[in-house]
């Protein structure tokens, strides 16, 4: 599994990189978390507002950091 | 609203206290106490409920409906969807590029650009609570009109070129992603909570500047020694406002008791919209996908939108 946090370097994305890394944790996962500062890869993904949670290829969240309960949800389902 | 609180913080400074009523200092802690409490209340509740709404309104959304509409009606749209979205300066750029990609012209995301900032959570909440709600109605309703003109001017000037960036063009439609309430509901309380932390100290240093003010400074201070009419008052006031914008929190209150003072409300708008709408940090954010002479253009036009309205207020009032 492969995960990217897209953000330009705000303090949500860092908060999201954060929580992700205790989702995977927590779900007992084995997955690669990668974080993606650069604003045209960003820009790829059709996002507008950032940060962005992006599981194998496919955009599952924008602009919000959401709970660590919620992203192991998002990447159990994934 | 707040005649309760005007009631019992009297109380506690006249009675309590025991300073003079009437007197500099008295009249000065009463205005601070009183007016602390009341701007923090007011900033809490007014914030939570437009962020909450806000959430609602996802600016991938924003841009469905903008996309492929003419050109006015875009501007239109964009200037009103601006005050509807989110808006965060960190995400400017992701935004101003997707708009583009959507193949929406350059003068309507300008429009949105303009927009977003300039009705920005504490700024409405703070004119709320500060100056009421018909200059709260003005103060947006002049935005919208500065950002869908200046948008216009922008869009006719053919300076696509000047966009540092290779657009590539993606399909606008979207998909909402479904939050149930309860979560929306938590998460804009996480947000007020930050974002109070973030500037409850501007707003006291605010307030108590403007508590001094209110005391000590005589009524006619600003006619007399500022020059509250002359024509350079609105200028002066853009000028100043461009580098204020983490303090807009904290200026609002200085506003009020300056406009106490004589300070015409032209000019008090006119500062106002330039502390949000004319940030130095989100240019400097642009830099990264704009030439120099686009945000050139782009804050000139502004600029000179925000004094003409300054100069409209002072007439008109």
């Amino acid at each position: 599994m492969k995960i990217e946090v897209l953000g330009t370097g705000c303090s949500k994305c860092k908060n999201l990189e954060k929580v992700v890394q205790d989702a995977v944790a927590k779900a007992g996962l084995f997955a690669q978390i990668e974080k993606v500062e650069d604003i045209a890869k960003i820009m790829e993904y059709g996002l507008m507002s950032t940060p962005g949670l992006v599981v194998d290829g496919d955009v599952k969240l924008t602009g919000r950091v959401p709970s660590v309960d919620e992203i192991v949800g998002i990447l159990r389902e994934a | 609203m707040f005649a309760w609180w005007e009631k019992l913080s009297a109380g506690l400074v006249f009675d309590l206290f025991g300073l003079e009523k009437g007197s500099h200092l008295g009249e000065a802690v009463h205005f601070f106490i009183y007016d602390t409490i009341k701007i923090f209340i007011l900033l809490v509740g007014i914030i939570y409920l437009v962020t909450l709404l806000r959430s609602y309104f996802p600016v991938e959304k924003a841009r469905e409906y903008i996309a492929g509409k003419n050109k006015l009606l875009g501007h239109v749209m964009a200037a009103f969807f601006g005050v509807l979205t989110p808006f965060c300066s960190c995400s400017a750029i992701p935004l101003f590029l997707g708009f583009l990609q959507a193949r929406i012209p350059l003068g309507v995301t300008f429009s949105y650009l303009i927009s977003a900032p300039m009705s920005d959570a504490v700024v409405i909440a703070l004119l709320l609570s500060l100056f009421g709600w018909k200059i709260a109605v003005l103060y947006v309703g002049l935005g919208l009109l500065v950002a869908i003109i200046a948008g216009l001017i922008i869009g006719s000037m053919n300076l696509d070129k000047e966009v540092l960036i290779e657009i590539k063009p993606v399909d606008a439609s979207y998909e909402e992603q479904k939050i149930p309430f309860k979560i929306r509901a938590f998460e804009a309380w996480e947000f007020t909570r930050d974002l109070f932390k973030k500037i409850y100290l501007y707003v006291i240093i605010g307030v108590g500047i403007g508590a001094f003010i209110h005391g000590y400074v005589p009524q006619d201070f600003i006619t007399k020694y500022a020059g509250g009419d002359a024509w350079y008052a609105v200028p002066i006031a853009v000028i100043m406002g461009i580098p204020m914008y983490a303090s807009a929190a904290g200026i609002l209150p200085l506003v009020e008791a300056l406009s106490a003072k004589g300070m015409l409300m032209g000019t008090a708008i006119s500062f106002m919209m330039a502390v949000v709408a004319l940030s130095l940090p989100e240019a400097m954010i642009l830099k990264r996908v704009l030439s120099m002479k686009l945000i050139g253009i782009f804050f000139g036009t502004v600029g000179f939108g925000i004094l003409l309205v300054g100069y409209m207020f002072n007439i008109i009032l």
